[in-house]
């Protein structure tokens, strides 16, 4: 191809695409200023008049729609990086059961991933939620020297309280993602050739030595990928906090729309929010691919 | 950089492509007569009001009220095709177009009203509620006060959320709001024992408590924090299916102070049509004045709505009367020449 051809058709493309977005646009602000809904963010700061259960910073309903948003955003974090934190290592864990010697750990860890991993996610957080805490009745403490306590209200551990709604999200999206977690790291780990295993084994490494040493580094980079994309679908499920009564982003989110009828504005503010949260996941892992693959080069 | 550039490129595709319905400006009342079909935005779990029954059909006072709508419109009550909603979808669902008008127990709102706020516009209210709690007898809780920094579940989404906490801030009372998307889960955090108390519409804690195992262990507070006007609503901009809502409720009504039934009506239009001299019956029923084709409907229309579902006291009696399934006292909403505050202007 010609350069002049190249550039024709880099000019064609350039024109259909903004072309089509131009249409898609116009067409959006048409029908948006027609049924008299139209663009304005200014409810943002007015005052949300709701309370909220959980806040990790103050919050009255005197406060505006904009800080309950950022609230609920910061639930959101607070409970996806504390699942991903144990997603991790409970799929480590399991992954390394799975893809051990030990045919009985290797069995039953099979059967764990094979139970999680079949049933749908909603279904698992309603019975950690309505079968798991509230199950415990409210006169049922189980109590220790006033340091912890368990209730259907939630967990108190030395003066700092996670209530049964944060639970049950927090562990059924840790155990829901582990299963898929364990899967990935079995496979990081079978890539590795046989041939390594036997290398070490030669050479009078210990098993544990050598697993580290050895296989782990070289399995790294096949599970990093697999790992990054368990991460942002953990990210995205937790908006299913709905279902359990946790107020997280998209729960205030449903409230908010609600209230002010800014059904589109809303989903924007929401779309923006998952969107930063997962590029900066994204943006950590491939950092950190970089760096595993780096060391490798020079070791 | 770029992956943020490209996904901003995405969103703005996605949201471009959502708002592609593209209509004239006609009424949807002649969208419903040529669909031959009335799409009603419903709750559907709401004994009383609008609950799937086993053989698969809507019953109740919000969907008579829908039943209503079409006999007037299309002339056949059973032309109906029900939506079930949640609290958070439905006015998104009439200003889209995917329904064309909503019978979901809504409170009629300054806010949901305005052209500013969710711009809809409310047709007659047909059922007067009010916000109240329910606690267990055995808690001991007689007031709001004794709810002080206890938990109390809340569906979210709904003016429900607002009432609670406007009620405990003005009492300067600190208190835990868990908030559900449904009221199913909101009854079962409450009698999971994951709140002292659970708050709603008192009609609908009434239906809740009917299906609970002790019905009798249950208290509903006196306290009662809000009005609750519950009316059908429909799309803000369109004033002439509005009129026609608006007047096929007050049909509803004016048959009740008439004492119009469904079973006498074939009977009033006999005697109205044999005596020139009872003119305000005969404009009611529609043969005289053509008032039915003012609002965009037959004159006869409300002949076809009373002799499908009956006047508004008779639809009450069937879902909410003595001998139903969810007995609740007519109370305020009674007649106004009994006690009540139902009243329909004059049919002129």
């Amino acid at each position: 191809m010609k350069i002049n051809q190249k550039i024709f058709l880099q000019l064609g493309i350039f024109i259909i695409f903004f072309g089509l977005m131009g249409i898609l646009i116009n067409n959006l602000t048409v029908n948006l200023a027609r049924t008299g809904i139209g663009f304005n963010f200014s409810w943002l700061f007015k005052p949300a008049s709701f309370a909220l259960a959980e806040h990790p910073l103050p919050f009255t309903s005197s406060d505006s729609y904009a800080w309950a948003l950022f609230i609920g955003w910061l639930n959101s974090l607070k409970v996806i990086v504390s699942s991903l934190i144990l997603a991790t290592l409970l799929g480590a864990l399991i992954g390394f059961a799975r893809a051990g010697k030990n045919s009985l750990l290797g069995f039953i860890s099979a059967a764990y991933i094979t139970i999680i991993r079949q049933t749908p996610l909603l279904l698992q957080l309603m019975f950690w939620y309505f079968v798991g805490f509230l199950g415990l009745k409210d006169n049922m403490f189980i109590q220790l020297k006033n340091i912890f306590s368990v209730s259907n209200q939630g967990i108190e551990f030395s003066g700092l309280t996670f209530s049964s709604e944060f639970l049950a999200l927090l562990l059924g999206l840790s155990i829901f993602t582990s299963a898929f977690i364990a899967e990935v790291i079995r496979g990081g780990i079978l890539s590795v050739s046989r041939g390594q295993w036997e290398a070490f084994r030669s050479l009078g490494l210990s098993e544990r030595k050598g697993f580290i040493r050895i296989i782990l580094p070289q399995a790294l980079p096949a599970i990093i990928p697999g790992l990054t994309s368990q991460y942002l679908n953990l990210a995205k499920n937790s908006t299913l906090a709905i279902a359990v009564g946790y107020s997280d982003i998209y729960a205030i989110n449903d409230t908010i729309i609600n209230q002010t009828g800014r059904a589109i504005e809303c989903f924007i503010v929401l779309l923006v929010s998952f969107l930063l949260l997962n590029l900066l996941i994204t943006n950590t892992m491939e950092i950190f691919n970089k760096l595993i693959l780096k060391s490798r080069k020079y070791s | 950089m770029r992956r943020l550039l490209s996904a901003i490129v995405g969103i703005t595709t996605l949201l471009a492509g959502c708002a592609t319905t593209n209509q004239d400006n006609s009424s949807r009342l002649d969208l419903i007569k040529n669909r031959n079909e009335l799409i009603c935005g419903v709750s559907g779990k709401i004994p009383g009001f609008s609950f799937l029954k086993n053989d698969g059909s809507y019953q109740g006072l919000d969907v008579d009220i829908c039943k209503a709508f079409a006999a007037a419109i299309i002339g056949d009550s059973e032309k109906v095709q029900y939506r079930p909603l949640t609290a958070a979808e439905r006015f998104t669902a009439i200003k889209t177009g995917e329904i064309d008008l909503l019978s979901r127990n809504t409170t009629f709102t300054l806010s949901r009203d305005s052209s500013k706020g969710n711009s809809l516009t409310f047709a007659p209210v047909v059922f007067h509620d009010g916000q109240g709690l329910m606690v267990k007898r055995d808690s001991k809780i007689s007031s709001l006060k004794d709810l002080a920094n206890k938990s109390i579940c809340v569906g979210s989404g709904t003016t429900t959320e607002q009432n609670i906490n406007d009620a405990f801030e003005s009492a300067s009372l600190p208190y835990t709001p868990i908030k559900y998307q449904d009221l199913n889960q909101v009854v079962a955090g409450y009698l999971q024992g994951r709140c002292s108390a659970m708050t709603s519409d008192r009609s609908q804690l009434a239906a809740a408590r009917s299906g609970f195992q002790n019905p009798k262990e249950h208290i509903i507070l006196e306290d009662v924090l809000s009005k609750e006007p519950l009316a059908p609503a429909s799309d803000g901009q369109d004033q002439k299916l509005a009129d026609a809502m608006r007047w096929i409720v007050f049909a509803l009504i004016s048959a009740e102070e008439q004492g119009i039934t469904k079973s006498n009506i074939d009977e009033k239009v006999q005697n109205a049509k044999n005596n020139p001299q009872l003119k305000p019956l005969r404009r009611f029923l529609g043969i005289d004045g053509g008032l039915g084709e003012k609002i965009g409907l037959s004159n006869d229309f409300v002949v076809k709505v009373i002799s499908s579902t009956g006047n508004y006291g008779e639809i009450y009696e069937r879902h909410l009367g003595q001998d139903s399934e969810v007995p609740i006292p007519r109370g305020r909403n009674e007649l106004y020449n009994k006690g009540g505050v139902h009243i329909s202007p004059p049919f002129n």
